[in-house]
């Protein structure tokens, strides 16, 4: 692969690596594996600058069938070798893969300083609220009950939301999709790659075999439409068959309302306008979910910020020009010395 | 260097000569014995005399004040001959309060002399230290010489000028006593002033009133009678090599070595920490070097921190990470990661008392296991130790070699001693050290996927190769992978395989490092006293002592502890017995019957407390009885 030259004519066998893929048959991770290797080329990405870091789990096989450079490291580390990894060569375009027992359970630690430093990573989280690697067991992102071998009578813990916690992490840009929904998955990593900064991506991943389906209330094709909102900065949150539903603000209860335009009064007015850099918005979106509201895709929050390898580059960079031609022989003999003679 | 007495101390012509003094400073956490400690340690090793520190801390904060657990210590060993230790018993104990002289009066030599400032004696301190009658009034220090001067109003008499209040005045006496201390000793108060106004430069009238309290101490020795049994010491200079001279402690030479290293693999460094006593420091000096380019980072936990460094090599620069006993044993999953995808990484343990939390501020060698054993799987590393400050230097250029070299993660070993202690050291010439580059895959041979576990047929290195680089994109991983292709393997015989290359690669250390020598005394004979690490200042002095009355002993010191040295069996084996002191329960004895089948009599402390030469030369008479020619 080094006789490429016009990064133009690269395509998605440019970044499929000749290892046999060996998820289940109908895993999620196929369909968003597709998506990369088909989606990466187009935003002229070059297989030599591009890592894929991952921990442990299903998702976390992901860089070996990329034809990039890949780190497979150790149960939610990714976030912290990707850091040093950025930190030793912020030119590489680094994505981190990730599930939710790696990146929420394990790893849930370094997932919120990562973000809070907005290291500029790419980072992916492939939430199908199941530990499948290790054969079923609940995860931090299972829904309340979930029966699992850990689980028999159905699980107590309250779920976390990877997006909501990512905002409280202050990560500077969230967005969500859906492993099936090939037209959707390659704006948000478009966005995601052009962010400059820890970008999150909550991608709802289906695991076939230990927790079918248990996105499909809004992700079945009949659903859809009245249960997805996908959001577009700059527009009206609207969703429904006809895009007739809406959200709007209750003032009173400081709370969203689904409201139907044209029907008590309600106006295409009356409807929010989707505002990406808006962070209480964003943490009232990806609080929502079925039946009495739909789940949010897409950008929900994007406010860039100086990422954390400039500001260590630029500091380093300044100290430099104000001590230039460092010497360890010359700081080793300032301050009190004394010569013992022959 | 011959000008031992400060200008206008000439009519004391009355020094006493000694060959080494032994001096203890201890007082409250809040005192500031540690500053005190190291100024005179500066001023000190300007004089040209050989020295070697401990400084003796709880691991406290401030800990209330007047209270025995609060006590803080600096001891300093210093002298006209080769010092090596921080001295088995002070012959002189400061003490700032009582409960400095309740904890510390034990350590002190019989017939020694003790400082109070009786200032801090008041009935209320003496109950906080636990005793029930003052001692300066009953026969507790009949043994010892007594100088009682009450250090504190005196103090208070020389900074009244500057209007500060009672209790910033009395901050003052460590300053009014290392005058003091400075005169008895002859040593120059100059540095001190010097360091003074620029400590204090923001705040012009601290440093004056810390030099008045200075100048007083000292213009007290100066002026008071001989019948208030002050006397004065002469500690000439100590026969060294010539040379340039500076005091370093153990952290600073570890972080110039980290830099000189890196500079000569070629490499970026990138620092990966998470604070933790007593290794910090390192934290801290790395930090301020940006000047060198130095990347420091200061991880969200010590897992972050290896990884982070990891992460660095994997990215082609050089990734080290710095800890304790206890932040080790976090890191230990990813020290197995780094070993099995074969990237380069230092790791620094500056060992402590343990296990758990332990003894954060006292030293322990008792990580020896940790590092050598302390993995899950076959996970060989190769294992280094330092002996001194002066030594981290060059021991930490020697693990940047080798875990570039070999492409492998090198444990550090040093301790709580060795990072906080000073020594002189004489400056090494930097550009006389053969600078090894790294290199790196350049472009792809072969068909198919570049393999990334190529390796070197001579060192059984695998190859480096850089994201960035085209033609190399290649993936690694903690899962198993094939000895031909670099991808992952779940083969039988291919795991047998890559773990008996990974073992020969570390094993084949042996031929790239120094034969053992002998530190002191013969190739063979009755008895040799094996040792590592900070233990090495006892174990030297009480040899030479013993060799001196004609014992048949010899000091070899280890520093490559895995793997030994290629003729370390065959040099043990040449004695009839082999003594391994230790600041453990017998770690390296271990390690020497596993290695060699090797009988060993250990010799065994965990007091936090370093070994006595005595202590040493006892158990060596012991084991030499009537051989003494």
């Amino acid at each position: 692969m080094t006789e490429h030259v016009s990064p133009e004519k690269l395509t998605a066998k440019d970044f499929a690596s000749d290892q046999e893929v060996r998820w289940c048959p109908g895993c999620g991770d196929y369909a968003i594996l597709k998506c990369l290797q088909r989606t990466l080329p187009e935003l002229g990405t070059r297989p030599e600058n591009t890592v894929f870091v991952s921990g442990i789990g299903c998702s976390s096989r992901f860089p070996y069938y990329m034809a990039t450079y890949g780190f497979h490291t150790i149960h939610g580390r990714a976030p912290s070798v990707a850091t040093g990894l950025k930190l030793a060569n912020p030119d590489l375009d680094i994505w981190v893969v990730t599930g939710d027992g790696d990146g929420l359970s394990i790893g849930g630690n370094h997932m919120l300083h990562t973000l809070r430093r907005n290291v500029d990573l790419n980072i992916l989280l492939f939430n199908n609220e199941i530990y499948g690697l290790t054969k079923g067991q609940y995860s931090p992102t299972s829904h309340l009950g979930t029966r699992s071998p850990s689980s028999p009578f159905g699980s107590i813990e309250r779920p976390v939301s990877p997006c909501s916690f990512a905002l409280g992490s202050g990560a500077r840009f969230v967005a969500r999709t859906i492993d099936t929904d090939q037209k959707h998955m390659p704006t948000v990593f478009k966005r995601a790659k052009e962010h400059k900064g820890a970008s999150f991506v909550e991608i709802f991943q289906n695991c076939i075999v230990f927790n079918d389906a248990v996105f499909g209330e809004f992700t079945n094709r009949e659903a859809a439409a009245d249960l997805q909102l996908h959001a577009v900065h700059g527009e009206p949150l609207l969703f429904g068959k006809e895009r007739e539903k809406g959200l709007t603000l209750n003032r009173d209860k400081l709370a969203l309302e689904v409201i139907t335009v044209g029907q008590g009064g309600k106006t295409i007015d009356d409807v929010l306008v989707h505002d990406e850099t808006n962070p209480i918005l964003a943490q009232m979106l990806v609080n929502m979910a079925p039946p009495d509201f739909p789940v949010v895709l897409g950008v929900l929050f994007c406010q860039p910020a100086e990422s954390f390898e400039t500001s260590v580059t630029k500091q380093i960079a300044a100290i430099i020009k104000k001590k230039p031609g460092a010497s360890l022989d010359r700081l080793m003999r300032q301050g009190r010395t004394w010569e013992v003679k022959a | 260097m011959n000008e031992m007495s400060p200008k206008g101390a000439q009519k004391h012509l009355d020094f006493e000569k000694l060959e080494s003094v032994v001096i203890r400073f201890a007082g409250d956490s809040g005192d500031g014995m540690q500053l005190t400690g190291s100024q005179f340690t500066s001023s000190t090793a300007l004089a040209g005399s050989d020295l070697a520190t401990f400084p003796d801390f709880p691991a406290e904060i401030r800990a209330p004040v007047g209270t025995t657990f609060g006590v803080s210590a600096f001891q300093i060993n210093f002298g006209s001959t080769r010092i090596l230790t921080a001295g088995d018993d002070p012959d002189v104990l400061v003490a700032m309060n009582p409960a400095a002289l309740m904890v510390s009066l034990g350590y002190l030599r019989e017939g020694g002399l003790v400082v109070v400032d009786t200032g801090a004696f008041s009935k209320r301190n003496l109950q906080k230290a636990g005793y029930e009658d003052n001692p300066l009034e009953d026969d507790t220090l009949a043994k010892f010489q007594v100088i009682e001067l009450d250090i504190s109003s005196m103090t208070l008499e020389a900074v009244k000028e500057f209007g500060l209040s009672k209790k910033d005045a009395l901050r003052s006496k460590n300053m009014w006593t290392l005058g003091l201390m400075l005169w008895m000793f002859g040593r120059e108060r100059k540095p001190i002033i010097e360091w003074l106004k620029s400590k204090f430069a923001k705040k012009p009238e601290i440093a004056n009133a810390n030099i008045a309290a200075l100048n007083a101490g000292h213009a007290f020795g100066e002026t008071s009678e001989m019948s208030s049994g002050i006397k004065r010491y002469q500690i000439g200079p100590a026969k060294t090599e010539p040379g340039l001279y500076r005091t370093v402690t153990g952290s600073e030479t570890m972080a110039w070595g980290l830099v000189a290293g890196a500079k000569l693999a070629d490499l970026k460094l990138v620092f990966g920490s998470y604070p933790i006593t007593p290794a910090s420091p390192i934290l801290h000096l790395l930090s301020n070097l940006k000047e060198f380019g130095v990347i420091t980072f200061q991880a969200e936990d010590e897992i972050a921190a290896i990884c982070s460094a990891i992460g660095a090599s994997f990215g082609g620069a050089l990734g080290v990470t710095s800890s304790s006993g206890p932040g080790i044993a976090l890191k230990t999953e990813a020290i197995g990661l780094a070993i099995t995808t074969e990237l380069p990484l230092v790791i620094i343990n500056s060992q402590r008392g343990g296990p758990s939390t332990g003894l954060p501020t006292k030293t322990e060698q008792s990580d020896l296991y940790q590092a050598v054993y302390g993995r899950n799987g076959e996970a060989p590393l190769p294992v280094l130790s330092t002996c001194s400050p002066g030594d981290c230097f060059f021991v930490a250029i020697e693990a940047v070699r080798l875990a570039v070299k070999y492409m492998t993660p090198v444990m550090l070993l040093t301790d709580g001693y060795i990072a906080n202690a000073a020594e002189p050291w004489k400056l090494p010439e930097i550009d006389k050290i053969k600078p090894f580059p790294a290199s790196f895959a350049k472009e792809k041979t072969g068909d198919g996927d570049f393999n990334p576990f190529q390796r070197d047929p001579a060192t059984l290195a695998r190859i480096w190769a850089k994201p960035g680089t085209p033609g190399l994109e290649h993936r690694i991983g903690g899962l198993e992978k094939s000895f031909e292709t670099g991808h992952i393997s779940y083969d039988d015989d291919n795991h047998q395989k890559m773990t008996e290359v990974r073992a020969a690669k570390i094993q084949g250390i042996e031929n790239d490092i120094p034969e053992q020598k002998v530190a002191l005394g013969n190739g063979k004979g009755e008895l040799a006293v094996v040792g590592w690490g900070s233990t090495f200042g006892p174990i030297d002095q009480a040899v030479s002592r013993m060799r001196a009355k004609g014992f048949d002993v010899s000091h070899i010191h280890i520093r490559y502890l895995n793997p030994f040295p290629k003729n370390l069996e065959k040099l043990l084996k040449g004695y009839k017995k082999v003594m391994v002191p230790e600041m453990n329960m017998g770690q390296l004895s271990t390690l020497l019957k596993d290695r060699f089948l090797l009988e060993v009599i250990p010799l065994n402390k965990v007091s936090g407390q370093p070994f006595k030469i005595r202590d040493i030369m006892s158990a060596i008479q012991k084991n030499l009885k009537g051989r003494s020619s």
